[in-house]
């Protein structure tokens, strides 16, 4: 309202309309209590303008208009007095702006995304399932690796009384969690150790397991139930917990101490409104998907039939320990910048430039000054204010190397091979992993791997496995830049057949995973990779480098298969030109078998 | 005919020979395409050139070869018993073969066409007839033929037919003819012929009608071809003023069709010559037209390009220029327009009355 009050002004003056509007205003001001009655009909709008037009414009319009008012008046009225009905056909009373600002108030994230809660992938209990199970096997992962503990992971979905609704476990063998941050993190939006840091890993922004409690407790009214233990000589906490949504905060229902016969760990235990199907983006096929691209984990998944599947561990090696790194200049926003600025503990900006990006010797970032015409001493909170822009121009027109790409951890060649080569059964696999390239100054590396043959369907299309920091991404296939890439590859060139504008059909699957320090996604459900032209460019060139693998073992195979029909077709029409000869020539018998034996012979001589 | 089984069993051999001393057996074949085609007018038709293409046994032809082969083998039985087949028979014979078959008739089609262009004949006398019938013919003509089962004489009067008419039968060779008429005038269309049977025109103009219902029948052009070498006849052609009544009907007639160029010497006629209706026919006789689609166009340009016959004759081309350049076609029933007889008391005795001022 106070904006609406500072702009009006400069737009109410040039336009003739609005005069009338303050001029009611200033009768308004004199006008008795019937007068502010009438004055309440009027709409929102209407009552806007004539506040804001009454401190300047009012008596300019009253002196100058005498004779143009009723004019004006006349014109104007309708659109003016403008009068709502409500359904019971009486004219409805338009708000005021104190009416209006009784009901703003503050909006807590948890009330937000309790409204929205299919912007973090709760959309319907299908999908409520496996994002639930999605982001407590993600944060199981996280822990374990960082923890430097090969993972084992169990997940049982068993069914409740109630139909449509399960109890969701998913348990490790992870370093636990402290008993004091327990209800922060599984209970409080937005609370983690992901969000504020530039380092690869599965989760990114710390919403996830809390809104997967908040959707059991919004469908069931049942806490999540948290048990973990750090040690073997420590007690097991367990905790029960609810959000209180209006202050995203958690709130605690029970606090114990508990046995637990596993040495370390921690369980999350969450009911649930779903609904377990099979097939296509179900649990299954993600803990499947999970498998292949992470060969280290053992999962053990248990349905609500009881059936228990497991997913054996392929490879013995945790990754790489992934670093954290510092922001890449060229990745940092305006906005970015100035909040940077304002926050570095830098003394000068030349030494903020250093310490706060990555990829700034001090050397550099006396070059970026100079093209800024910045004081290299100058105080950067300063800058912020007044200099930011230039600075921010500065830099991108400087020359700064690529970010640090060994804070990455790909899978490697080898373990995608060993990964689908658990999962799945095929004729031919192979792997590439690209050197690691950047998009907006973060450092990314893609990988892709290709299976081909075997017990792969080989009627319809390619099936495209989708992975961003080793999380299989599920949903929203079309959207992303990881489908887009192999839509625009050309796989006609690779031996396989692909319509136009379509995946290549054949017994075919194409997995591409992208690891980054920041993935890009589209939404906060993580379910589909932005199209950043660097990505969908790097995709492609792994994708090729997979096709051209692909190609030369198809090609091979088709030759093959070509000599033995050939040879299959010589025999078969031979005999014939034998006996046509021997009809013409009336030859005997013996000189007709003669006659096939040498001309095999002279066509598998030219064969060979 | 002995001497076509002996030619037939002469390639065989070479073949054997080949493959007994441990080469690949070849059978060539002239090139049957409009490049290896020209036109010479002392011979009167088009004719190879004499390009050649080999087949040679490979893991690719095999197929193919044997199926020639077998073909071949067919054909020389047929000339031996002094029997015939038509294509369709060529093929369901072919369903003995076990895998080399023929799945399709146009794949057998295409090795009787081969074996055809091979030995230089046409089919008909490898004892392969066609399908298609040919042509009908009315007026002032003896057709002396033979009975089926006893062989004796048989003598067919073309003006006897009333309102109908004599069939060319598919094998003509064995035709004797004897006529007191002036000239042959062959008719494109089935509705002309009527006109002119109906008004016994053959009668007034002394002629002999043939109609040949579109593109005529090789039978067709060899009975047009015989009464003409044998009567000394000229022959005027009647069709519609366009494109494909000037090439794919007359030249046709006259000079043979360019991708069966291995047998247009039996199959033309060079004294043919174009009657109507010409170009300027359409301007003379106000005949209502039709544009040109764009086919004809198309066809026309082609002709003037790559046409051999065509690219002799400057009288043609001009011919064909002004048709492009008037833009319009007519058939040659539009002289319906004037009067249903038009054609018969005013169009026809005009235009025989200046001959020699027939397009060739």
């Amino acid at each position: 309202m106070a904006k609406a009050k500072k702009k009006a002004p400069a737009k109410a003056r040039p336009a003739r309309k609005k005069t009338k509007a303050a001029k009611k205003k200033v009768a308004k001001k004199t006008a008795t209590k019937k007068a502010k009655a009438a004055s309440k009909k009027k709409t929102k709008s209407s009552t806007k303008k004539a506040k804001a037009g009454k401190k300047t414009t009012a008596r300019k319009a009253a002196k100058k208009s005498k004779k143009t008012a009723p004019e004006a008046a006349r014109v104007e009225e309708p659109a003016e007095q403008a009068v709502r009905m409500t359904r019971k056909g009486r004219p409805s009373i338009p708000a005021t702006a104190e009416d209006m600002a009784r009901r703003q108030r503050d909006i807590s994230v948890a009330e937000f995304f309790m409204k929205n809660r299919h912007l973090l992938g709760f959309d319907n209990p299908r999908k409520a399932l496996l994002t639930t199970i999605k982001e407590g096997v993600d944060n199981s992962l996280d822990a374990c690796e960082e923890g430097g503990i090969l993972p084992e992971v169990k997940v049982i979905i068993a069914p409740c009384k109630e139909e449509n609704r399960f109890l969701v476990t998913i348990e490790d063998n992870g370093p636990g969690i402290l008993k004091k941050q327990i209800p922060k993190i599984f209970a409080k939006l937005l609370y983690g150790s992901k969000f504020h840091r530039l380092k690869m890993s599965r989760g990114q922004q710390g919403i996830g397991i809390s809104a997967a409690g908040m959707y059991g407790q919004l469908t069931t009214g049942k806490p999540i139930a948290i048990t973990s233990k750090t040690a073997r000589n420590k007690p097991a906490h367990h905790y029960k917990l609810e959000i209180d949504a209006k202050a995203n905060e958690p709130r605690i229902i029970a606090d114990e101490e508990v046995e637990w016969e596993a040495s370390r760990g921690t369980k999350v235990e969450i009911e649930l409104e779903a609904k377990f199907q099979k097939g296509r983006q179900s649990v299954e096929e993600y803990l499947e998907q999970t498998a292949i691209a992470n060969p280290h984990v053992a999962l053990q998944f248990t349905t609500p039939e009881g059936e228990v599947k497991d997913y054996p561990r392929a490879a013995k090696e945790l990754p790489a320990e992934t670093r954290e790194i510092k922001p890449h200049p060229y990745g940092v926003e305006l906005g970015v910048l100035i909040k940077m600025l304002h926050d570095t503990p830098a003394r000068t900006l030349q030494s903020f430039l250093h310490t706060d990006f990555s990829r700034v010797s001090m050397r550099v970032a006396k070059q970026i000054c100079e093209t800024a015409r910045l004081y290299e001493r100058a105080r950067p909170t300063r800058i912020a204010r007044q200099e930011a822009d230039n600075l921010f121009k500065a830099i991108n027109s400087t020359k700064i190397m690529s970010p640090p790409t060994d804070c990455l951890s790909p899978i490697g060649e080898e373990l995608i091979l060993a990964g689908l080569k658990k999962q799945i059964e095929a004729d031919f696999y192979t792997a590439v992993t690209r050197p690691p390239s950047v998009y907006r100054g973060n450092p990314f590396q893609i990988e892709a791997g290709i299976a081909y043959g075997g017990s792969i369907q080989a009627d319809g299309l390619a099936r495209v496995l989708r992975y961003a920091n080793r999380v299989p991404l599920l949903y929203q296939q079309s959207a992303c830049a990881i489908s887009k890439s192999v839509l625009s590859t050309s796989w006609r060139n690779y031996a396989l057949q692909q319509s136009s504008g379509a995946l290549p059909s054949g017994p075919l699957v194409i997995m591409v995973h992208m690891a980054s320090v920041w993935v890009p996604f589209t939404s906060e459900s993580k379910e589909a990779i932005a199209h950043y032209p660097e990505i969908i460019k790097d995709i492609r060139l792994a994708l090729q480098e997979c096709g051209r693998k692909l190609a030369v073992f198809l090609r091979r195979r088709r030759k093959a298969a070509e000599s033995e029909r050939k040879k299959a077709y010589i025999q078969k029409y031979i005999p014939h030109v034998a006996i046509a000869l021997r009809e013409m020539l009336d030859l005997s018998e013996r000189q007709e078998q003669a006659m096939v034996t040498q001309l095999t012979d002279i066509l598998e001589r030219s064969r060979a | 005919m002995n001497k076509i089984a002996n030619r037939i069993k002469d390639t065989a051999t070479s073949v054997r020979t080949k493959i007994q001393k441990r080469g690949k057996p070849t059978l060539s074949f002239p090139l049957r395409s409009l490049s290896n085609v020209t036109y010479q007018p002392k011979r009167g038709f088009l004719q190879l050139k004499g390009k050649k293409k080999t087949r040679t046994l490979t893991v690719a032809t095999v197929k193919t070869f044997a199926q020639t082969l077998r073909m071949m083998s067919t054909a020389k039985n047929l000339v031996e018993d002094d029997e015939i087949m038509t294509k369709r028979e060529a093929y369901y014979v072919s369903k003995n073969w076990d895998d080399a078959r023929f799945d399709e008739q146009p794949e057998s089609d295409t090795v009787l066409d081969d074996i055809e262009a091979l030995f230089e004949v046409n089919r008909e006398q490898l004892g392969f007839i066609p399908e298609e019938k040919g042509g009908e013919i009315a007026g002032q003509l003896v057709v002396i033929d033979r009975q089926p089962d006893t062989g004796k004489p048989l003598r067919i009067d073309c003006t006897q037919f009333g309102s109908g008419a004599y069939s060319i039968p598919i094998s003509v060779e064995h035709l004797k003819f004897e006529t007191k008429a002036k000239f042959i005038l062959a008719i494109e269309t089935a509705g002309m012929f009527q006109r002119l049977v109906k008004h016994s025109y053959w009668r007034k103009a002394n002629c002999i009608l043939v109609s040949m219902g579109g593109v005529p029948t090789r039978a067709c052009r060899r009975f047009i071809r015989r009464l003409a070498d044998e009567l000394k006849l000229p022959v005027y052609a009647f069709v519609d003023c366009d494109p494909y009544g000037m090439f794919n009907i007359y030249r046709t007639l006259k000079v043979g069709s360019g991708n069966a160029a291995h047998i247009n010497r039996y199959f033309c006629v060079p004294n043919a010559r174009f009657l109507g209706v010409t170009p300027q026919d359409i301007i003379d006789y106000k005949l209502p037209t039709h544009p040109l689609k764009e086919v004809d166009i198309k066809r026309a340009k082609d002709a003037l390009k790559n046409d051999p016959f065509v690219r002799h004759y400057k009288s043609w081309q001009d011919s064909i220029t002004q048709l492009l350049n008037m833009g319009v076609r007519a058939e040659q029933q539009a002289f319906a327009v004037h009067d249903l007889n038009y054609v018969i008391e005013h169009y026809l005795p005009e235009k025989l009355r200046a001959v020699k001022a027939f397009l060739p």
